[in-house]
């Protein structure tokens, strides 16, 4: 009995890591195109919008909410800065992006603690309308940008290593160092454990809620740009799912969806495997239809072994 | 006339895990009587009650239920043999009626379609037996604590329960529903049907039960006739060694101790009105009264947690502005709340980080957690306390229900503040756990502390506090002090009888 709880335990801790490192060797097997410094740097740089969102969606979860609203915050911030990109301006495009990210998660913030609104229905109403804001602001056309400074930021290199792998690792040790090593991020984990208590323990829960939704926000802006640099043109539609993507790669880590319990590790272990999982079919040149399946199959097994472990404790 | 065997416990084991929850029980449970389970947090009474009514399965021994060998693998086996459960947790679907809850999964039906005034005609029936009245179509969330277990027995009466397990019954009860419970009880008993009662309420058990068992530690310590058992005898059979559930004595008030805590006109209309009262340095004051007579509100509203509507509080002489508890736990007001597990801790942490969670602006520099300073000061206090394991590490959940009122302790504890207010201390744990929180809060007054002490259990109130407030509907309506400090005074001025006008 005790052994088999610490066996499960262990598979709920570290299960996402070693289906990782298992599915990493046997890629490295059997296809040699895989273990390559090209592809491994492909794989971590196509993660990194994916990433970015994921680092601070783990924030807001472990404080116990959802946020549906990135991937529309994403596309209108990227299509914000295409915009002005195009029109001359390219560092106030793309700071104006980010910042932009940061108001609209802001403004998600305020509703769902002033508003009192449930937050996964609250930033499901905001995201229809941001997206159709996007939609209105480029009026449904691609936002070319001919610039090569704006695809900087995307596609710039220093020592072989593209720019957006540095802000992904960047913003990793950020959202790590804010959510283990700062009173901010004590005070999330107890908001989401026990919002009564934590309030009664002095805790402002709505601040620290709304500053959650700053930080999706600006991490959605800042995705958005980025993609939106790296592809060199601003459209309404990008960005479609990333807000699964990153709920996914929370839940795979193995962070609660009931709040109070996570960590950033676990989460880009879930980005990574995620990403992983598209490479090798890719290179085992199995169709990406089948990808969804996969994918899912490990969204179930990650939650159920922790509703597991959680009964038998 | 010999006694009929209801039920027989032969050997009876169970292991959680490493713990065994119970060895080798032999037990004897005679037909048409109250038979009382009774020991600390642990000993393994709501565990045995389970396995009776087929919730929990023994991994060894037989039980013989009238005579015959049973194996039930769930309740609805055991409901097979008219032995039902009613659990601590209420277990009634909240948005259903009275009448639908009673006949949840019995409905009168006809092709699938349920007939209503058939079920209808059976509820009247049921309430002329039982002689309760409770309307059948009102909600079940809408009804008081009391009248939901009413609806429990209701139930169990319904599907011609002939043994009833009834696991702290009392607990979410005022006393006066108490009274009212043990009476449909008895008359339960009186009507021919076996009654097993877990309860760590020993004078209740006593005044209510034909035969008491004493558990402790998972066996069985002795099982006798309840009129030869006194509370003394059975906490010293409960915890293996004579003990006295007397308080500590009490230090003398310091007559011109300054006043740490005043409150002048406190109200929240419908609430609390014209709450006014003053604790001195070193003193353990005691505010009693009912459920709903609104300690608690007085309690949240002078810390912030509600907002009032006019009030004015000082602390330590000063007049300090609480409009959050943010703001009361900076002027040295802190409140322990009536809660533990809803309120006061969060399960999801470590023991440390929930003692230092209101603390972390002493604990940081430039909001930067010093997690090395932390820990020690943590240990030390978890330490000092006699938390057991005294580790921040742990997990809270891994710690018995009296080591985590201890931590919840050490969070308020932490900051050293002038004022305590403590909600039901004592809730939820076993007597041991009882006896240090009992020393903890005398020794804290000792020091300089200002104590309010609000608790259901009038003996505790007596046994701890130099002077009472008495409250009903939102009002002080007596002060109890000195030679007048009685259980009898204070019960007096609690129900507001008469005698109980000693002062204002």
């Amino acid at each position: 009995m005790l052994l088999k709880r610490v066996r499960l335990d262990i598979l709920r801790d570290y299960g996402t890591s070693i289906a990782f490192i298992v599915l990493f060797a046997l890629l490295s097997i059997t296809t040699p195109a895989f273990f390559s410094a090209r592809n491994l740097h492909n794989i971590v740089d196509q993660s990194a919008h994916v990433g970015i969102v994921a680092c601070a969606m783990t924030m807001v979860i472990i404080g116990g909410c959802f946020d549906l609203s990135v991937g529309a915050i994403f596309a209108f911030a990227g299509s914000l800065a295409a915009i002005i990109a195009r029109a001359g301006y390219t560092e106030l495009g793309i700071i104006t992006g980010i910042l932009v990210g940061l108001i609209l998660g802001f403004t998600n913030g305020i509703i769902i603690t002033k508003l009192k609104i449930n937050s996964f229905i609250a930033t499901l109403a905001t995201s229809l309308m941001i997206r159709a804001l996007a939609l209105v602001m480029t009026g449904g056309l691609l936002i070319v940008v001919t610039d090569k400074n704006f695809a900087t930021l995307g596609q710039g290199r220093f020592l072989e290593i593209k720019y957006p792998v540095y802000i992904l690792a960047a913003f990793i040790i950020f959202s790590w160092f804010v959510l283990s090593r700062t009173t901010f991020g004590r005070y999330v984990y107890a908001i989401g454990g026990n919002q009564d208590a934590a309030r009664l323990s002095g805790v402002r829960v709505e601040l620290i809620r709304v500053l959650t939704f700053c930080l999706t926000g600006l991490a959605a802006g800042l995705a958005g740009v980025i993609t939106v640099s790296r592809i060199a043109q601003g459209v309404a539609d990008i960005g479609t799912g990333v807000e699964l993507d990153a709920i996914a790669a929370t839940v795979i880590g193995g962070t609660s969806i009931l709040g109070g319990e996570g960590a950033i590790w676990r989460t880009v272990i879930g980005v990574l495997l995620l990403r992983l999982i598209v490479n090798g079919f890719n290179l085992l040149n199995v169709p990406p239809f089948y990808q969804g399946i996969f994918q899912g199959a490990i969204i179930i097994f990650a939650v159920a072994l922790d509703t597991l472990s959680k009964r038998s404790r | 006339m010999t006694p009929t065997i209801h039920v027989e416990c032969i050997n009876i084991g169970k292991r959680f895990d490493a713990i065994e929850a119970l060895v080798d029980i032999q037990l004897v449970i005679e037909q048409g009587k109250i038979h009382a389970l009774v020991g600390e947090n642990g000993a393994g009474k709501s565990t045995l009650g389970k396995i009776i009514s087929g919730v929990i399965r023994p991994d060894q021994g037989e039980l013989i239920v009238k005579g015959r060998s049973v194996h039930y693998g769930s309740p609805y086996d055991a409901l097979a043999d008219s032995i039902t459960i009613i659990s601590q947790e209420l277990s009634l679907v909240p948005k259903l009626s009275v009448m639908e809850n009673v006949f949840l999964g019995m409905e009168s039906q006809r092709a699938g379609v349920i007939q209503k005034e058939v079920i209808r005609r059976r509820y009247t029936g049921l309430l002329a037996r039982s002689g309760f009245s409770l309307p059948a179509d009102i909600s079940v969330e809408k009804l008081r604590t009391a009248d939901q277990k009413k609806v429990e027995i209701l139930r169990a009466i319904a599907r011609n329960a002939e043994l009833i397990v009834m696991d702290e019954p009392t607990a979410a009860l005022t006393s006066d529903e108490t009274e009212k419970l043990l009476n449909i009880i008895r008359w339960l008993r009186d009507s021919g049907k076996t009654i097993v009662y877990v309860s760590h309420y020993l004078e209740e058990v006593l005044r209510l039960a034909d035969t008491v068992t004493v558990l402790r530690n998972g066996r069985l310590v002795r099982t006798s006739s309840a009129n030869e058992e006194t509370p003394e005898s059975l906490v010293a059979a409960m915890i293996g060694r004579a003990m006295t559930l007397a308080f500590p004595p009490k230090a003398a008030a310091v007559p011109d101790a300054p006043e740490v805590l005043s409150v002048e006109d406190l109200t929240i209309p419908g609430i609390i009105e014209d709450i006014s009262f003053r604790v001195h340095a070193g003193e353990i004051v005691g505010l009693a009264g009912l459920v709903g007579s609104g300690r608690s509100e007085v309690a949240r509203a002078i810390f912030g947690a509600d907002r009032k509507t006019r009030g004015e509080i000082c602390v330590n002489g000063k007049k300090v502005k609480i409009n959050s508890p943010k703001d009361a736990i900076h002027a040295g007001v802190v409140l322990l709340p009536e809660s533990r597990k809803l309120q006061g801790l969060i399960m999801t942490m470590e023991i440390g980080k929930n003692v230092t969670l209101p603390h972390l602006d002493t604990l940081s520099q430039a909001s930067l957690i010093r997690g090395r300073k932390e820990f020690r000061e943590t240990s030390d206090l978890l330490r000092e306390l006699d938390v057991r394991p005294p580790e921040p590490g742990l997990r809270i959940t891994k710690l018995s229900g009296g080591n985590q009122q201890k931590v919840l302790f050490a969070k308020w504890l932490f900051r050293r503040p002038s004022v305590l207010i403590a909600d039901e201390p004592t809730s939820g744990v076993d007597v041991g756990a009882k006896q240090a929180i009992y020393k903890l809060i005398n020794s804290l007054a000792e020091q300089g502390m200002g104590v309010l002490l609000i608790s259901s259990e009038i003996e505790e109130v007596i046994g701890l506090a130099h002077r009472v407030y008495a409250m009903r509907q939102g009002r002080i309506i007596a002060e109890v002090e000195g030679d007048a400090l009685t259980e009898e005074n204070v019960t007096h001025a609690v129900f507001a009888t008469h005698e109980g006008a000693i002062h204002k």
